[in-house]
């Protein structure tokens, strides 16, 4: 273990096992801290120890062969579903922008599949350089593909950085070009900075459902991978007049052993597509039947938002588990989020937690939910919901 | 048929608590489960057995106490257990960890490697694809159902933003579930005596021949620089009188956030 207490100078104050948030330091029979499997190396032990009895071996680090400072640049992987650009792109580009200003560096996107319209619209919100694909291999999603053409771009071009959308694209396929470029990658990142000191990303990821913050890094191995969640971060400016450079890239044989033979779109419940919704409203046990949904789809009628559900709502098979959100359905983070007849079980509560807005209507006034609601109402959803549909109207009209 | 199932084993979120003046987890106590998606990958791949005459084998990387997760798999229906555990394993992350995982598949050779869709300590969903780079062959990742599944190929439902494509695949592959592909079953009485007697195969480093550069954190191209508490909820607005009165209140704030 690279931690580890030294016994002479421990004094078995306990200092430690307080500050730990694995919980992984026990003080022991002798009187003296001991790490045990739960430690995740997040060295919030080294500095709280008044005795410095805590102490990191440095080991050497996975070895690699190249220098890292030969790569340079930022990329953004623009993911394009039939034809047209995800919105996670843009904001890749925004956020990207940020990084490659503050490394005097170029900032790249890598485009499969789409026009070379498409490919100019990169520019405009923000890239230098679009690294430009029309294979038709790229019209539908196929991992190995993907993988395999991200791959021999980077080997070629060196990128310091690569962005992607975690999105079930961006999580599916990256893992593979990480492999098997050697690297880390570091998922589902909520935000990104450089570190001053040395040029390395810092990688912010939620862990333990979003109970702690994590900041990852990769020093020795490039490039730096991160896949980043949907909403987090802002488009930079669109420019029409900003210019840039478009390179076509051959796909030819790629090895392909998957086919998409059909895709199927499920508009009948009406934008599901959960990750990408300004307002989503969502129903959990409290509205009592599937019927008590219809309610919820009137109200994301109005607001032009999306319907999601707690897991309670999902098993009574009111409605389907693609609407769930939580620690086992999808991580949203809408501008507003309202929760109806829900209780915030902490594993709901980590999949909406990071809602700019989150307004709740629960008629227990004891419910989790208030202790993370920017609006609380405590009342019977049957009669606020109907009141709030009607009062919006009424302002529409 | 061969069929392995990566499961691993994590503490029951649904006991962890988080202490609210230290913002830290209260692991105390809290009992260790399957990952909720793997018991699906277990389900899925027995659900395969019974349909191919195959084998189901369930394999997990972790400390020798993750033996016990193994024997509930069994205890379910698998057929044998491999764990993979070293000192040397520890501390890895998501490369890591696939590395290691791959090559004592690579041993034990699979038609279908399942995986859950993503663990719910780490939450990365990483583990699966990067295996399939590992062993060179193909994955679908979020499956929602098997449509069928042929000697040398597999047809399946993958669930995406906006609905689910029907994706074809040849074997071997390595697919990973979501929750709404099975329900597991139980296991049976029948299933636990044998369980408990059942042999399970250790495999470490060395017998994987896995130098030690390559795993565990050493071989990690990850590291944790720092962990803090997430950000408390900035403001809170209290809306005040009736209901009438507090949704009025509400929808003016709608409107003011220009939702309408
Ligand atoms: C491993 C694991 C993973 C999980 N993953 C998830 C997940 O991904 N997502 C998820 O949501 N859950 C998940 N859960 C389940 C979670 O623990 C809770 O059981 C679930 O979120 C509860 O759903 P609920 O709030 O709808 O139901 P309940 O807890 O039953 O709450 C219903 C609420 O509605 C209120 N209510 C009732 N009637 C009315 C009314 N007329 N008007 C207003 N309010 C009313 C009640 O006061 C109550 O607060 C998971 C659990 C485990 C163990
Ligand atoms: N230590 C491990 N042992 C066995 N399988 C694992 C392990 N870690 C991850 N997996 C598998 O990979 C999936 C995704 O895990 P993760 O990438 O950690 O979210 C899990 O659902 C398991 O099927």
């Amino acid at each position: 273990m690279p931690i580890i207490v030294d016994r002479d100078k421990c004094t078995g104050c306990e200092t430690c096992v307080s500050v730990c948030p694995f919980d992984a330091i026990k003080i022991k029979d002798d009187g003296k801290a001991f790490i045990n499997e739960y430690c995740q190396m997040c060295m919030a032990c080294l500095s709280a120890c008044p005795e410095g009895a805590i102490i990191e071996i440095k080991e050497e680090g996975a070895p690699v062969s190249y220098q890292t400072s030969d790569y340079k640049g930022v990329w953004v992987f623009a993911e394009q579903r039939e034809g047209s650009i995800a919105a996670v792109s843009l904001e890749l580009l925004g956020a990207g922008r940020k990084l490659a200003d503050e490394l005097k560096a170029e900032l790249s996107a890598v485009l499969f599949g789409a026009s070379e319209k498409d490919a100019n619209e990169l520019i405009k919100w923000g890239a230098d350089k679009v690294y430009h694909s029309d294979s038709p291999v790229f019209e539908k999603f196929n991992d190995e593909p993907y993988s395999r053409l991200l791959v021999t771009l980077i080997k070629e071009h060196k990128p310091a950085i690569v962005l992607a959308g975690a999105t079930p694209i961006g999580r599916s396929f990256i893992p593979r070009v990480a492999a098997s470029l050697r690297t880390g990658l570091t998922a589902d990142c909520t935000s990104l900075g450089i570190d001053t000191d040395t040029g390395n990303l810092l990688q912010v990821r939620p862990a333990f459902g979003g109970n702690i913050m994590a900041t990852i890094l990769c020093p020795n191995h490039r490039p730096q991978i991160a896949t980043v969640r949907p909403r987090v971060m802002k488009k930079s400016e669109y420019r029409s007049e900003k210019k840039g450079e478009i390179i076509p890239v051959k796909g030819e044989n790629l090895i392909c052993r998957t086919k998409v033979t059909d895709t199927v779109k499920e508009t009948f419940e009406s934008r599901v597509n959960l990750q990408e919704a300004d307002i989503i409203i969502a129903g959990g046990r409290g509205l009592g039947d599937a019927k008590g949904f219809n309610l919820l789809f009137e109200l994301a009628e109005i607001l032009e938002g999306s319907v999601a559900a707690s897991r309670a709502a999902v098993d009574e098979g009111w409605i389907r588990y693609s609407h769930q959100v939580g620690q086992t359905g999808k991580t949203v983070c809408p501008k507003i989020y309202i929760a109806c007849g829900i209780s915030g079980a902490v594993q709901h509560l980590v999949g909406m937690q990071s809602s700019d807005i989150i307004i709740a209507i629960n008629k227990n006034p004891e419910a989790p939910i208030f202790n993370v609601a920017t609006y609380g109402i405590v009342g019977d959803l049957f009669e606020v919901v109907p009141l709030l549909i009607k009062k919006l109207k009424e302002i529409k009209s | 048929m061969n069929i392995v199932v990566c499961i691993k084993q994590v503490p029951d979120s649904a006991e962890v608590r988080i202490n609210p003046e230290t913002n830290t987890l209260i692991r105390d106590g809290v009992p260790t489960i399957i990952n909720p998606y793997d018991m699906h990958a277990i389900e899925a791949g027995l659900q395969i057995k019974e349909m191919t005459k195959g084998r189901v084998t369930v394999i997990t990387m972790g400390p020798p106490q993750a033996e016990l997760a193994l024997r509930e798999a069994m205890s379910m229906g698998a057929d044998d257990a491999v764990l993979l555990s070293d000192r040397a394993f520890a501390g890895a992350d998501t490369w890591a960890t696939a590395f290691t995982i791959s090559r004592a598949i690579a041993k034990i050779g699979a038609d279908i490697i399942i995986c859950g869709k993503q663990a719910i300590d780490g939450d990365t969903a990483q583990v699966g694809p990067e295996m399939a780079e590992f062993l060179d062959i193909p994955h679908i990742a979020y499956i929602r159902k098997i449509e069928d599944v042929k000697p040398d190929s597999i047809k399946v439902q993958r669930m995406m933003d906006e609905g689910y494509d029907i994706v074809e695949s040849s074997l071997p592959v390595l697919l990973t579930v979501v929750k709404e592909l099975n329900q597991p079953r139980l296991p049976s009485l029948k299933g636990k005596m044998a369980a408990k007697k059942a042999e399970i195969k250790k495999f470490t480093a060395k017998e994987l021949e896995i130098d030690e550069k390559d795993t565990g954190l050493k071989g990690s191209p990850t590291q944790v620089k720092n962990i803090f508490a997430p950000e408390a909820r900035s403001e809170r607005k209290i809306l005040a009188g009736n209901i009438e009165e507090q949704i009025n209140q509400l929808a003016e704030e709608l409107k003011q956030l220009k939702c309408l």
